[in-house]
């Protein structure tokens, strides 16, 4: 059974069908993608994913139980973390109170110290940061706060909207490390990107969408040499 | 009198005006909202607190308390009934809702007791402190600017320091992002009513301990200063409201004493605009980013 799976899903902003029936899934451990241009639906379906955008239509599972109905503040403490599109960290708080946020619904406190020197780890300039003040932080860094503070609910799977947005080269490539090496610790990734090159580089499957449909799917590497992809995708 | 009275009463009208601010503040950071019917909870926590002691024998201290709940579980039921249903809807309905609640709450006053006011007998007990033959600081002014401080200083640390406190920040800055840490906005919500309730309660019995009349109007115009002051301050910020209502207090009462007593209210609000013009968003307020 996969650990995600998507069912046909409809969701509308008003009278606009922006998802026009999607069905796909996310196994244990895996890395997955979603590729596509600006405006083809990407955000909408982690948006609903989380609750944050109810479906008209259709089913979302996690490890086979229903999420379409769980309003969205339930939706972290089932295992699933969200990385928004735009990092969207607490800009007036400090990183620390950024990255405990995160662990907001759990009660264990060994498990949150714990799992927060595992975030540390992971993002040393975190640590060094952890008591400035969210907002003053580069774009790069605040991508990584909004990482940690995902990785702070211990997720089964985490959501990743366009990680690379507005960063240099250099630090997507340390993004993009950090997310495969997340996924090496057990974390399940669904990943979604305008970057393709990138995103096929790190993913094992993928899937394309245009204008609220899945047009494409099948295995990272092979979709990453499909003439059309390339030329869609990944400028020629 | 001298100088020092008046900036000393100036001071703990001031505090209560900070008291009503806060509430007016909170909700509008969390909920974006200008709740018009808040200054109407004053009025009803007033009229709580006189009925309990007059109708029903209550100590004191059985009042306040009283009054603090009935204030604290109406702002619950109002932003429940009225409020949670135009969550979506635009902001001059929930406007017009909010002025509709105020104007609910002020009739059912009038209905109940009347439009005469009532005299209110002061909650507080402790003697007044003759300093020297000038300086006499009432029970009333003491105990109002004891209680108000250590109100905003536990508030203060409520918000900054505990768990509760920071998703409040965090609902207040980012409602998504804040439902994706798993925090509940609707409780968040509520319990921000709750406490801007229950403060509105409190400033509403100390106002009519020093000023010991009691109607269905008693609530407006306080309301409206509160208002000012928050805005004056920074809506949305609470150190804000805090600075911005004792400001006020204190430019009203010093205006009333040395200006005119009928220009005091148009020179705290020549102040507001003044302030607004050199700082459009308070004097604490922060720059307001709109979030798509
Ligand atoms: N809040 C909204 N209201 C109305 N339409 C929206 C809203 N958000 C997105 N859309 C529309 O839905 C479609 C998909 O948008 P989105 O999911 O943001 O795409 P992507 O993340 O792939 O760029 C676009 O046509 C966009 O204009
Ligand atoms: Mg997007």
């Amino acid at each position: 059974m996969a650990l995600l799976s998507i069912n046909d899903i409809h969701v509308y902003y008003g009278v606009i069908e922006a998802i026009k029936g999607i069905s796909f899934e996310v196994n244990q451990g895996e890395i997955v993608t979603l590729i596509g241009a600006n405006g083809a639906g990407k955000t909408t379906i982690l948006h609903t994913i989380t609750g944050l955008i109810p479906p008209k239509s259709g089913l979302i599972e996690l490890e086979g139980v229903d999420l379409t109905k769980t309003p969205a503040h339930k939706i972290v403490s089932m295992g699933i973390a969200h990385v928004p599109e735009g990092r969207r960290v607490f800009q007036q708080l400090s990183v620390y109170d950024n990255l405990l946020l995160g662990a907001y619904t759990r009660r264990d406190k060994a498990g949150i110290n714990n799992t927060l020197s595992k975030v540390y780890e992971s993002f040393p300039r975190l640590k060094e940061r952890r008591n400035q003040v969210a907002g003053t932080l580069s774009g790069g860094e605040q991508q990584m706060l909004a990482m940690g503070r995902a990785l702070m609910s211990a997720p089964k799977i985490m959501l990743l909207d366009e990680p690379s947005m507005g960063l240099s080269p250099l630090l997507v490539a340390e993004i993009f490390d950090i997310i495969k090496k997340v996924n090496e610790s057990g974390v399940t990734v669904l990943l979604v990107e305008q970057n393709a090159k990138m995103a096929l580089e790190i993913a094992s499957r993928a899937y394309v969408l245009e204008t609220g449909r899945i047009v494409m799917s099948g295995d990272a590497k092979e979709l990453s040499t499909n003439d059309q992809v390339k030329k869609a995708y990944l400028g020629g | 009198m001298s100088f020092l009275n008046y900036l000393i009463s100036g001071l703990s009208l001031g505090s209560i005006y900070a008291l009503i601010a806060l509430g007016y503040t909170m909700v509008y950071g969390i909920a974006k909202m200008l709740n018009f019917a808040h200054g109407d909870i004053i009025m009803v926590g007033g009229f709580t607190v006189f009925t309990a002691i007059s109708s029903f024998q209550f100590s004191p201290a059985i009042s306040i308390i009283t009054g603090i709940i009935v204030c604290t579980v109406l702002g619950v039921v109002i932003e429940k009934v009225a409020y949670k249903p135009l969550r979506n809807a635009s902001s001059l309905s929930v406007l017009i809702t909010a002025i509709g609640v105020s104007y609910l709450l002020q009739n059912l006053a009038l209905l109940i007791f009347g439009s005469s006011s009532q005299n209110f007998s002061s909650v507080v007990t402790m003697k007044p402190w003759q300093i020297n033959k000038q300086l006499v600081i009432s029970g009333e002014t003491i105990v109002t600017i004891i209680v108000t401080t250590a109100i905003m200083i536990a508030l203060t640390l409520f918000v900054n320091k505990s768990k509760p406190g920071k998703a409040m920040l965090a609902v207040s800055e980012d409602k998504g992002a804040a439902q994706l840490m798993g925090i509940n906005v609707n409780k968040t919500i509520s319990v921000t009513f709750a406490i801007g309730s229950a403060l509105a309660a409190v400033a509403g019995i100390l106002l009519c301990s020093l000023y010991p009349q009691i109607n269905a109007y008693t609530g407006q115009m306080p309301g409206i200063k509160a208002f000012i002051a928050a805005v004056l301050g920074g809506i949305g910020s609470i150190p804000g409201a805090m600075i911005g209502g004792i400001l006020l207090g204190i430019i009203e009462n010093l205006s009333k004493a040395y200006i005119s007593t009928q220009l005091a209210d148009a020179i705290s609000f020549a102040v507001l605009i003044i302030v607004l013009i050199i700082k459009p968003t308070g004097i604490l307020g922060k720059k307001i980013t709109e979030k798509v």
